[in-house]
């Protein structure tokens, strides 16, 4: 074994005098002028920093703050009151805010009649205005696909379906939000414990704790995640004033937001925006541990499925085709489709605003698949359960 | 105590110091790192929209840096294991510079995490509450800061006894040595499950990511060493023997190639299975529905990597400069093949099937310089310090203007010193 020998050097160079060679004057001089160079050069290269308004930096209640599940009774009635504070300072409103705990008893559960489904995007909007997204850019939750019938490779999807009219005769529409997983990778990566999972089966975020590294955007495989990459624009009189520390009360710039089955309504037993909108009731949510709720018999009576079962988190949500008509959708979603059309005049099948920040360079979504093709009734999952 | 401040103090002072080549490239990577902070100060306002990010690929360049520059760091220990595993002494005196490089290597990957935060603010809620041994996130911080502080152990013992012209005592850092290199795999396999163990990104989620990491890494960072050796050689007095040299190019060689076969296999299982799983390696590859941006950048990496492979092979890599040329050659090539292609092809298409293409911004490539040339900064500088002090000119009892009279004449008699002080 070696080891680092390091004393190579010449041999003893007689050292007298071990004293610091003086400033002189003229390297003074030079010095400082060096020195105040590079200060100005440090400033010049500081200051976007004066942009920073004040609201951007958290005040010293925000900072001392503590985890969710840490805080006190009287801590977070403190934390509650700053927030409230906050959100009249900016949008006016008196917010109705509190923190609401899981009920007993209660793991929620939804589950989806693809059947019904007419991709009308009403839940995509209904979504963005409960729950106080950013409207420029526009984080929305729910992400609408328009599927070729006879498959689920959702490469084969479409997000970007713009047309006058729904439903598409030759497509199915697959809404996808976040699955409240109950064995969910997205809180098994947070590093700071900023997201978990709930007792009635909700993963929440705790907006004041997240520190914005997006690794539970990246573990999530139903894509059910954003982030705030700009501050949040949100106009006054959009905000709705109903909120919960743990949904939709308003966010911050640089962190994590997603579905929280709009806790703040469904924990004082009312339904999510989204199924109360839903003019096809292709939506179901409720109680799973209540064997008498809907989604009790539809999970019982109907053939649900998951969404890519194979990862293996195990979706709160659920997937359906409860069809009669085997080759069309529903006939009386359709009608009821039409009348929308006729009585609000709106063209459900529009595009809305992306979700994101806006990028020229977007593109659009999958067609098909570069090579495997498409194998007309090649379906597994339709079949009639009238 | 005195004596040991009195050390920094010079230190810093020889820091600068130097000639007008020397004042010439310190001048330039500051300038650079002003461009960075001022970026930096913008997407602190702005938000990280300042980036080429999205939802849909939600990490992108700093994070593709960060993977590189772990792999940096951890190849620092390629030096150490000849030395003391082979008893390899020609590169015994080298191993220092290793290990320097992989303090500024750490530090860099660690900023690179720092900007990529959305709320840099709340950096301390990592010690508040630490999702550990759950988060692959905090073993990585884990195992980064106790690389970084094994590494400046190291370095900073064997350099200070140098400057007290005293013989290191083994018990003090052989041991670290021996944990410094367990560790160093450590890093790189971290950070490599930091991404497969991801289910839901069938792009990593692949046992062959930890190999495959290891082996690039251990064909950058040496080469990386072969050029900090070759301009040390060219601009000081310190003795790089030819021997050193070419027990590196083994090293990388067969690194190198190890990476171009683990390479193979990923494209061989992916392409020739040629399941819906393989949609991002076909991105990356090939393209997918026209969007081809990342195809460019990995025929290019590969091209880099297989004349780097072919090159040190032959015998022409026994002259410098074609080793040289070699060595740049394949830093670039696995830059990009682990950076904007490991990292961004993973989100391309999206879980839900979207294709978003990601493209750096301005600002984000100005950050990204920014660090790389703070990081090239503090490597500069401690290899300035410690070369006058490892080759004795300067140390506690000698003069300070020993250290710098002799740099001088150091840089007349280029190369010419060898091993001629020994
Ligand atoms: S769908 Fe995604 S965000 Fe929702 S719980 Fe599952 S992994 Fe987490
Ligand atoms: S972005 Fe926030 S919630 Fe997500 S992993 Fe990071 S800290 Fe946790």
């Amino acid at each position: 074994m070696t080891d680092l020998r390091i004393h190579d050097g010449p041999s003893h160079v007689p050292a007298p005098d071990p004293g610091e060679p003086a400033l002189t004057r003229r390297s003074f001089l030079r010095t400082g002028a060096a020195a105040v160079g590079g200060m100005a050069a440090l400033a010049a290269a500081l200051s976007p920093l004066r942009e920073l308004s004040s609201s951007d930096l958290p005040n010293l209640d925000q900072f001392l703050q503590k985890h969710y599940k840490e805080m006190t009774p009287d801590q977070m009635e403190r934390a509650l009151e700053r927030i409230r504070a906050q959100v009249e300072e900016r949008y006016r409103v008196r917010p109705h805010l509190r923190d609401l705990k899981p009920m007993d008893g209660v793991e929620f559960v939804y589950a989806l009649n693809l059947s019904r489904c007419i991709g009308c995007r009403k839940c995509v909007h209904a979504c963005v205005a409960e729950n106080n997204q950013s409207r420029s850019p526009e984080i929305q939750y729910i992400r609408v696909i328009e599927m070729p019938r006879g498959t689920l490779d959702l490469e084969q999807g479409n997000h970007r379906y713009d047309h006058p009219t729904v439903p598409d005769a030759n497509h199915f529409y697959l809404p996808v939000q976040c699955h409240q997983c109950a064995n969910p990778p997205c809180v098994k990566v947070c590093p700071v414990e900023a997201t978990w999972q709930e007792s009635d089966g909700i993963t929440v975020i705790d907006y004041d704790w997240c520190i914005g590294c997006r690794y539970c955007e990246a573990a999530c495989p139903y894509w059910a995640r954003r982030f705030n990459f700009t501050e949040p624009s949100l106009p006054r009189e959009q905000l709705n004033p109903n909120m919960a520390y743990l949904s939709n009360r308003p966010r911050d710039k640089g962190v994590m937001e997603k579905c929280h089955f709009c806790l703040h309504r469904t924990r004082e037993g009312r339904m999510p925006a989204c199924v109360e909108i839903c003019p096809t009731g292709a939506r179901k949510f409720g109680n799973v541990l209540d064997p008498d709720s809907e989604v009790s018999q539809i999970l019982r009576s109907k053939r649900v499925f998951v969404l890519k079962e194979e990862v293996g988190t195990l979706p709160r949500f659920f997937y359906y085709f409860d069809e009669r008509y085997p080759n069309s959708l529903d006939p009386e979603a359709i009608e009821i489709a039409r009348r929308l059309e006729r009585e609000e005049g709106a063209q459900y099948g529009a595009l809305p605003g992306s979700s994101g920040p806006n990028r020229d360079f977007v593109a659009s979504a999958v067609a098909a698949r570069w090579d495997a093709p498409f194998l007309p009734g090649a379906s597994t999952i339709d079949g009639g359960a009238a | 105590m005195k004596t040991y401040l009195r050390f920094l103090w010079r230190c810093f002072r020889l820091s600068f110091m130097g000639d007008g080549r020397y004042y010439a490239w310190m001048f330039l990577l500051t300038v650079v790192v002003l461009f960075g902070i001022n970026a930096y100060c913008k997407q602190v306002v702005q938000g990280l929209g300042t980036t080429g990010m999205t939802d849909q690929v939600s990490w992108g360049f700093y994070i593709a840096n960060f993977t590189f520059l772990v792999g940096m760091a951890a190849a620092a220990v390629m030096l150490v294991i000849p030395v003391y595993i082979f008893r390899n002494r020609e590169l015994h005196d080298l191993v220092i510079f290793g290990e320097l490089f992989a303090v500024a290597a750490i530090v860099m990957a660690m900023l690179f995490v720092l900007v990529d935060l959305g709320r840099p603010d709340r950096f301390h809620h990592l010690l508040l509450r630490f999702n550990f041994p759950v988060s692959m996130l905090t073993w990585d911080v884990l195992v980064l800061n106790g690389y970084l502080l094994l590494n400046l152990h190291i370095c900073g013992y064997l350099v200070y006894c140098a400057y007290r012209r005293r013989e290191p005592s083994r018990a003090f850092y052989i041991p670290f040595v021996f944990v410094a290199i367990v560790w160093a795999i450590s890093i790189h396999t971290v950070t490599a499950f930091l991404y497969s163990g991801l289910g839901g990104r069938p792009f990593w989620n692949s046992a062959v990511v930890a190999p495959r990491f290891l082996a690039s890494a251990f064909a950058a960072g040496p080469a990386f060493l072969i050029l900090t050796l070759s301009v040390l050689a060219r601009f000081t007095s310190y003795p790089v023997t030819p021997k050193a040299f070419l027990t590196l190019r083994t090293v990388v060689t067969v690194s190198l190639a190890i990476n171009m076969f683990l390479l193979g296999s990923e494209a061989f299982t992916e392409f020739y299975t040629d399941s819906a799983h393989g949609a991002s390696a076909h991105y990356l590859f090939l393209g997918l529905h026209g969007h081809v941006a990342l195809v460019p950048w990995i025929w290019s990496a590969i091209a880099l990597n297989m004349a780097a492979l072919v090159l040190l092979f032959t015998p022409w890599t026994r002259r410098l400069s074609v080793l040289q040329a070699a060595c740049a050659m394949l830093i670039v090539g696995i830059w990009i093949e682990k950076g904007m292609g490991m990292i961004v092809p993973a989100f391309v298409p999206t879980p839900l099937g979207e294709i978003v293409e990601y493209r750096p911004t301005l600002n984000e490539t100005l950050v990204t310089a920014g660090i790389w040339a703070g990081g090239l900064l503090l490597y500069t500088i401690l290899v300035r310090v410690t070369v006058p002090v490892l080759s004795g000119r300067l140390t506690e009892d000698q003069d300070f203007s020993v250290a710098l009279g002799n740099e001088s004449g150091a840089l007349a008699g280029i190369g010419s010193h060898g091993t001629a002080n020994r």
